[in-house]
């Protein structure tokens, strides 16, 4: 029931819209779901909508725990 | 296109023979495949091929007829000639048989057969022959194309399943999944994969550099509909061997990776119109790679696995994340999911 | 992107495997785990995941797949819709192979423009705006789905399209987990919570778990990394006897989730109770229009039949749906039902777990 994919936010087209990037592929989607949404944020978007923005520092986080799991 | 009735779509009398079927072959059709070597089109065409010859037959119901990069009347053409390279053979000609739907537009079909014509010239062939035929509104489905191929045997080595030897190098000529997806996504007018292009093109000068090592090169086979998936499953279904292949290793351009990826697809299931798959000895392998590459259309080819002693008959692969399952003949129809 | 591809990487995988290893020889015992959400049913197992895991753990496929749990009447209400030329029904790709009572699926429309695939429901505004008849649109998903489609619904009204309503068949994972938990002779150890459904309602809508009786829940992420280390941190609640909820992917999941997402949710639905294909009535289990929507109401506008639940002889998804069976228990699977000719559910949903199984082996 979750099918989705983080993608970087490339631009904000309205208060609806925005562009979003992978690689040098790039398509349309919708923003309505998120309070503020800004070029750059990584979004993740399921049928065509962001439904929530990526915290990067959590993300960080985790994979600092993983490279500390390798070394124990 | 002129004609005094000024008819713009198709009629069933155009397929009856009578003066409309006339018109239709004299002025539309004639003027695009008439050439040098054969001007008069009849109902029969001579021709020889001096050695042994192959032949094949396919037939093309592409819906929509028109999509990114490509349409029917090109695909007919390459489909088919593809089918000859890859068994060993290089084209030389081909007929044209058309089934139309009452109320196709003859802007529609004059494009397509031009774009058939252009195909025909870039992979050398000639168009001997054809037919038209047609049925009511509701009955086709706008248009259908069958092509026969023949060509001339330069390979002398089967090319089959028989030929494999545990230990030989599975390679892939070109990124995945472009064809399947551009059309699905054109038909179905989804905008989220509309920036894709049909990787339709015509195979011979790869499998020309691939005859160049003899038996060593086991087996070929374009990989259309179903995919890298359907073939591997293909090669060692009832075999004494199996297929090992790494995920990572496929090469999957970043539109189409992200198109299947949103679509919930796996590119390795979906059909492609200019990709080859190919089986040579460990020997020759890394030379293979180099030497396709060297060519426009292989730029992309990669090696992707080999061919084992255990799990016969079976496609393992070895995942991204180190783990391992089947990779399973793609059953079903391809569609989208979001969940 | 850095984490995406390192959260696939086998060297950050093994280590945790190590864990998962070492915790579960300590336990010995078979450990059960649902999975409630489809898409964690494929991911575990397309990514090889799967076959990583000790003999002692067993994933258990649970009822998140929305198309499982949808009843066959429904499919049959849309199939009538079309064959009597009433409406267009736009639908995602999920829907359009499964069969109705009498076998035949909306794929069969494809091509025709009778039956539309959409992969966003943002473009039925203007498939609505360009059609001639009117548009019905399935609306089936959980909570991932269901604000995208609401959104989409509250633009229409504001926007007063005309010819765009709605068939719902919308249901939540709440409810669905307290019915799991109700089941006697409990069977589950732990769950593995569906990401992007949490996504949407928070961490802290998993209080249930916490009572008394009940069992440890992690939210997982979808990346190889992510689920693993989320099946070791359930191990090491189970272990210590513990059942809290754990987030598992803060990275994209909070403790009260995405507020904006369910007030579109909830401005043009409310929670109704209806009937999940093979599990009977799931109080509040449903959403549905609420009364000012009543114009977009496909089931009202239409005056559609009552559905009526129907499964097939020999079937057993409704057991399969609650964990209690695995496919292969099932005397069909693989045989009489096949991906090319479903009999139930689980097999006709990419995401069911007869399909799933049957596709990347067990």
């Amino acid at each position: 029931m979750c099918l989705a994919v983080p993608l970087e936010i490339k631009e904000i087209l309205d208060s609806e819209r925005a562009l979003v990037i992978q690689g040098s592929a790039e398509m349309e989607i919708n923003i309505s779901l998120l309070e503020n949404p800004s070029a750059g944020d990584y979004v993740i978007v399921h049928a065509g909508f962001a439904i929530e923005t990526l915290d990067i520092p959590e993300a960080e986080a985790r994979l600092d725990l993983f490279e500390q799991m390798r070394t124990e | 296109m002129s004609n005094e009735n000024h008819i713009p779509f198709i009629k069933l009398e155009h397929g009856s023979g009578g003066a409309l079927s006339r018109d239709l072959i004299d002025q539309l059709i004639f003027p695009i495949f008439r050439n040098n070597n054969y001007s008069e089109l009849s109902d029969a065409t001579a021709f020889c091929l001096t050695e042994e010859a192959l032949i094949t037959t396919d037939s093309y119901v592409i819906d929509p007829p028109f999509f990114p990069g490509g349409d029917i009347g090109r695909l007919a053409v390459f489909g088919t000639c593809n089918d000859l390279a890859v068994s060993g053979g290089k084209p030389y000609y081909i007929t044209l048989a058309l089934i139309l739907e009452e109320g196709f537009a003859l802007a529609s079909l004059e494009k397509i057969l031009k774009s058939a014509l252009g195909a025909a010239a870039e992979a050398g062939v000639q168009v001997l022959t054809g037919d038209t035929k047609v049925v009511p509104r509701g009955k086709g489905g706008n248009i259908f194309i069958n092509t026969t191929g023949v060509g001339r045997r330069v390979f002398p080595f089967p090319l089959t399943p028989q030929s494999i030897k545990s230990g030989d190098v599975v390679i892939v000529t070109g990124p995945l999944g472009s064809h399947g997806i551009t059309v699905l996504a054109a038909r179905e007018e989804l905008k989220a994969a509309k920036h894709l292009k049909t990787d339709c093109a015509f195979l011979y000068p790869l499998c020309s550099e691939l005859f160049t090592f003899g038996s060593e090169l086991r087996f070929l086979r374009d990989a259309t509909r179903g995919g890298a998936a359907a073939i591997l499953n293909e090669i060692c279904q009832n075999q004494n061997f199996g297929i090992e292949v790494r995920e990572e290793a496929f090469p999957v351009e970043d539109e189409v990776a992200l198109a299947a990826d949103i679509l919930g697809l796996n590119p390795l299931e979906i059909a492609n119109e200019g990709v080859a798959v190919a089986v040579v000895s460990p020997s020759v392998a890394a030379e293979v790679c180099r030497k396709l590459k060297n060519q426009p259309l292989g730029k992309g080819t990669a090696i992707v696995g080999e061919i084992t002693g255990i799990n016969e008959g079976r496609v393992i692969l070895e995942t991204t994340a180190g783990g391992r399952r089947i990779l399973d003949y793609p059953r079903g129809l391809l569609l989208p999911r979001i969940c | 992107m850095r984490f995406k591809t390192e959260l696939s990487n086998p060297e950050i995988i093994k280590p945790i495997l190590r864990q998962v290893e070492a915790l579960a020889g300590k336990m010995g015992k078979d450990i059960r785990i649902m999975e409630v959400c489809g898409t964690h049913t494929v991911s575990l197992r397309k990514s090889g995941i799967h076959s990583l895991l000790p003999e002692n753990i067993k994933l258990i496929s649970g009822p998140g797949c929305p198309v499982c749990v949808t009843p066959t009447g429904y499919l049959d209400n849309a199939l009538a819709l079309v064959e009597d030329n009433r409406a267009v029904i736009a639908t995602f790709g999920d829907m359009l192979k499964v069969p109705g009572s009498k076998g035949i699926s909306l794929s069969r429309y494809m091509g025709t423009g009778r039956v539309r695939m959409v992969y966003s429901p943002t473009d039925l505004l203007d498939m609505a705006q360009q059609s001639e008849k009117p548009v019905v649109f399935l609306g089936i998903g959980f909570e991932t789905t269901i604000p995208t489609i609401a959104s989409v619904f509250l633009k229409a009204e504001q926007e007063k399209i005309a010819n765009l309503f709605i068939y719902t068949a919308f249901k939540v994972v709440i409810p669905a987990l307290r019915a799991l938990l109700d089941i006697p002779d409990r069977y589950i150890d732990g769950f593995l919570l569906p990401g992007h459904v949490s996504a949407i309602i928070g961490t802290e809508a998993y209080s249930l778990l916490e009572e008394p009786g009940g069992v440890p829940g992690v939210v997982a992420g979808f990346e190889p990394a992510d689920m693993l280390f989320a099946i070791l941190l359930i191990l090491r609640q189970i272990f210590k006897g513990e059942n809290r909820v754990e987030n598992g992917y803060p990275r994209v999941v909070k403790a009260n989730g995405n507020p904006r997402a369910r007030k579109i949710m909830e401005r043009l639905l409310t929670p109704s109770s209806e009937p999940w294909r093979g599990l009977g009535i799931i109080p509040d289990g449903s959403m549905k229009l609420k009364d000012e929507f009543r114009r977009l109401d496909a089931d009202v506008v239409f005056d559609l039949p009552q559905i009526k639940d129907y499964d097939p002889p020999g079937c057993i998804c409704a057991s399969v749906i609650l964990g209690k069976k695995s496919p292969v228990d099932c005397s069909l699977f693989g045989k009489k039902c096949i991906p090319e000719n479903p009999v139930g559910p689980c097999m006709v949903s990419s995401e069911g777990s007869c399909a799933a199984y049957l596709k990347y082996g067990d």
